[in-house]
């Protein structure tokens, strides 16, 4: 009864896409964000449909009400979590990686061979497993956030590197023709061409930095953890049959992730506005 | 005679032309290349030292060498730098620690050829205690992950070309469900599908790769499938072309450049994921195990072995992809 209840509104929220997608709302900016609300919300019912219909064990696969409920108790808790991992091991993480990539780049950039000798070894890097550092720097750094700051500094080192390299190299010879016949010095031409032009190479970069960076900070808890954080929680939660709360430290992380995301997607146009993809 | 011409800048230098550019692509590749690494190799066995000092006086205090300080608590309140200066006596033991903080090339090398060239020789290459036998679980799960991830982002990409609905609904959540931390799930996709009755790890693993790399190929493929122009659709359209003939004779081949791209980064992505996979869990076989279980048993010359036979067996990965887009480009007479 309520699985077939749960599938009918599915059913209806999915007609009711198609209708907003061929109506004359197609393009606007409000269509585009309801259609994969109600994609999303769709998605939700079913999932609560299903476990209450079929009467699934909340060991196997809570309803989304009930990690609602195990969210709203628990807030204390999740943010204590959020804390550690994300605003200390992740972010903290992140920012000294990403100044050092960058930095490492335009020190590099200044010698080509330097330039040819790095930019196939770090491509090579990025696409190494690198998380499993993660049992070593632990061990080296302890086991509170310094050694989960320090996974994730390396994790998001190389893909920046090689993006910023590549990006550096983007300016074209006739645009530096340009700023030597404006009798521009070195780092004239860096600040006023180049990184521009660099920008976005770099925010593609930092768009793969975010998702790998809470993505290091987790997994360096698997290999120990003072009693608090998203991934110690996540793993004693399995542990301990509370799967409901594991679910809600899924949310934090899934909105944590989206945020960051998107607060980058944001810089990213207020920042490289000139370029072909942002203009309207 | 598809060589470059004679008159190549600098080509006709003392040598025959062919010779000559062919070095200069050499010099131009391998040599800054190797330069890096080999600064690299030093600056690692250049660290060891410092990282290794206080393990290495410690077995040389139990062996009842001279030490100075004497104690291991007197040795804690001490700058490795202090400790290297006075104890350079024992700078070489740090060199040949049982279990280094940090190992040598050397000694992760020989780590590897033990666990794996040395084993083969002797005919037990599929033994537990074999790295190739590890990988070779890591490789299964990858490469039915990779299949997976990339049947679900061949699908989309189509649904998404052919759909404007699938591509509302579905293009914001394929973006969102990257910014999910994908490991933060790897538990709960073990425990569900151990729950539903499914036997072994290699499933959850498969699911868990084919998560990470199936982005990757709807991105590509969907810019792939929308690449052709509208004078090339037009024409078709003037042959009286069908859907499904517009979209095997047209959309299908113009897209595969983009399709192998993104398999490089895919087939990485699923790597990382069958590992990420390994790690969290508790596994028992694979390179993520082997990872674990070294952590665990205080032997990080295992964890080193593993982590360079995962980049090994990445590299050989991108490698052979690349290889086949070659391939499969000169076939289609789009290779350079």
């Amino acid at each position: 009864m309520i699985v077939a209840l749960a599938v009918l509104v599915w059913l209806a929220l999915w007609g009711a896409n198609i209708w907003i997608a061929r109506s004359r709302w197609n393009g606007s900016l409000f269509a585009r964000a309801l259609v994969p609300v109600l994609f999303g919300v769709a998605v939700l019912i079913l999932w609560q449909g299903l476990v209450r219909g079929l009467e699934v064990s909340p060991v196997i696969l809570p309803a989304p009400t009930d990690i609602a409920a195990r969210f709203a108790a628990e807030t204390g808790t999740l943010w204590e979590d959020f804390t550690q991992t994300v605003l200390k091991g992740a972010l903290s993480g992140f920012l000294i990686g990403a100044a050092a990539a960058f930095g490492t780049a335009i020190m590099i950039d200044r010698s080509p061979f330097l330039t040819r000798g790095l930019l196939p070894i770090g491509n090579f890097v990025a696409a190494l497993p690198i998380v499993g550092i993660a049992p070593i720097l632990v061990g080296w750094f302890g086991f509170d956030w310094h050694s989960k700051a320090a996974v994730v500094v390396v994790m998001v080192f190389f893909p920046l590197l090689v993006n910023t390299v590549q990006g550096l190299a983007e300016t074209t010879a006739m645009q530096k023709d340009l700023m030597r016949t404006y009798a521009a010095g070195y780092w004239q031409t860096l600040f006023k061409l180049r990184l521009p032009a660099a920008m976005p190479f770099v925010f593609n970069g930092l768009k793969i930095a975010t998702t790998l960076a809470l993505i290091g900070a987790i997994v360096a808890e698997y290999f120990g953890s003072p009693t608090r954080g998203m991934g110690f929680r996540i793993s004693t939660g399995v542990g301990s049959l509370s799967i409901d709360l594991v679910w809600a430290e899924i949310a934090v992380a899934a909105v944590t992730g989206t945020v960051a995301y998107g607060l980058v997607v944001l810089a990213e146009r207020a920042v490289t506005f000139w370029h072909p993809s942002h203009r309207k | 005679m598809t060589g470059a011409p004679i008159s190549a800048p600098g080509a006709a230098v003392g040598r025959s032309g062919r010779v000559a550019l062919a070095l200069r692509q050499i010099t131009g590749k391998a040599v800054p290349v190797l330069t890096v690494l080999a600064a690299l190799l030093a600056l690692w066995y250049a660290a060891v030292p410092p990282m290794n000092i206080k393990g290495a006086l410690d077995a040389a205090e139990r062996a009842g060498e001279v030490v100075t300080p004497e104690t291991p608590l007197a040795r804690q309140e001490v700058s490795r730098a202090a400790l290297l200066f006075n104890n350079s006596v024992h700078i070489p033991a740090t060199y040949a620690l049982e279990r280094p903080r940090l190992p040598t090339p050397g000694q992760v090398w020989g780590e590897l050829w033990k666990t794996t060239g040395e084993m083969a020789l002797r005919g037990r290459a599929m033994s537990k205690r074999s790295l190739i036998y590890h990988g070779w679980i890591t490789l299964q799960s990858t490469l039915w992950g990779f299949a997976l991830g990339v049947t679900v982002g061949i699908l989309g990409a189509v649904a998404i070309v052919y759909s404007r609905v699938a591509e509302m609904s579905l293009m914001p959540w394929a973006i969102i469900s990257q910014t999910v931390p994908i490991v933060a799930l790897a538990p709960m996709i073990i425990v569900l599908s151990s729950q539903v009755g499914i036997d072994g790890r290699g499933v959850p693993k498969a699911i868990i790769s084919a998560y990470l790399c199936f982005f990757p190929v709807l991105v590509g493929m969907t810019k792939g499938l929308r690449s052709p122009g509208k004078d090339q659709l037009d024409l078709l359209k003037t042959y009286n072309a069908s859907a499904s003939q517009t979209f095997w004779r047209l959309r299908l081949p113009a897209s595969l450049p983009f399709l192998f791209t993104s398999l490089k980064i895919g087939i990485a992505a699923a790597l990382v994921g069958t590992i990420v996979g390994e790690l969290p869990t508790g596994a028992i076989s694979g390179l993520g195990a082997r990872i674990l279980i070294g952590d665990q048993f205080g032997n990080p010359l295992a964890i080193w072995a593993a982590l360079f036979a995962a980049a090994i067996l990445a590299g050989v990965l991108v490698t052979l992809l690349g290889w086949i887009q070659g391939v499969a480009g000169r076939r289609m007479g789009v290779g350079r």
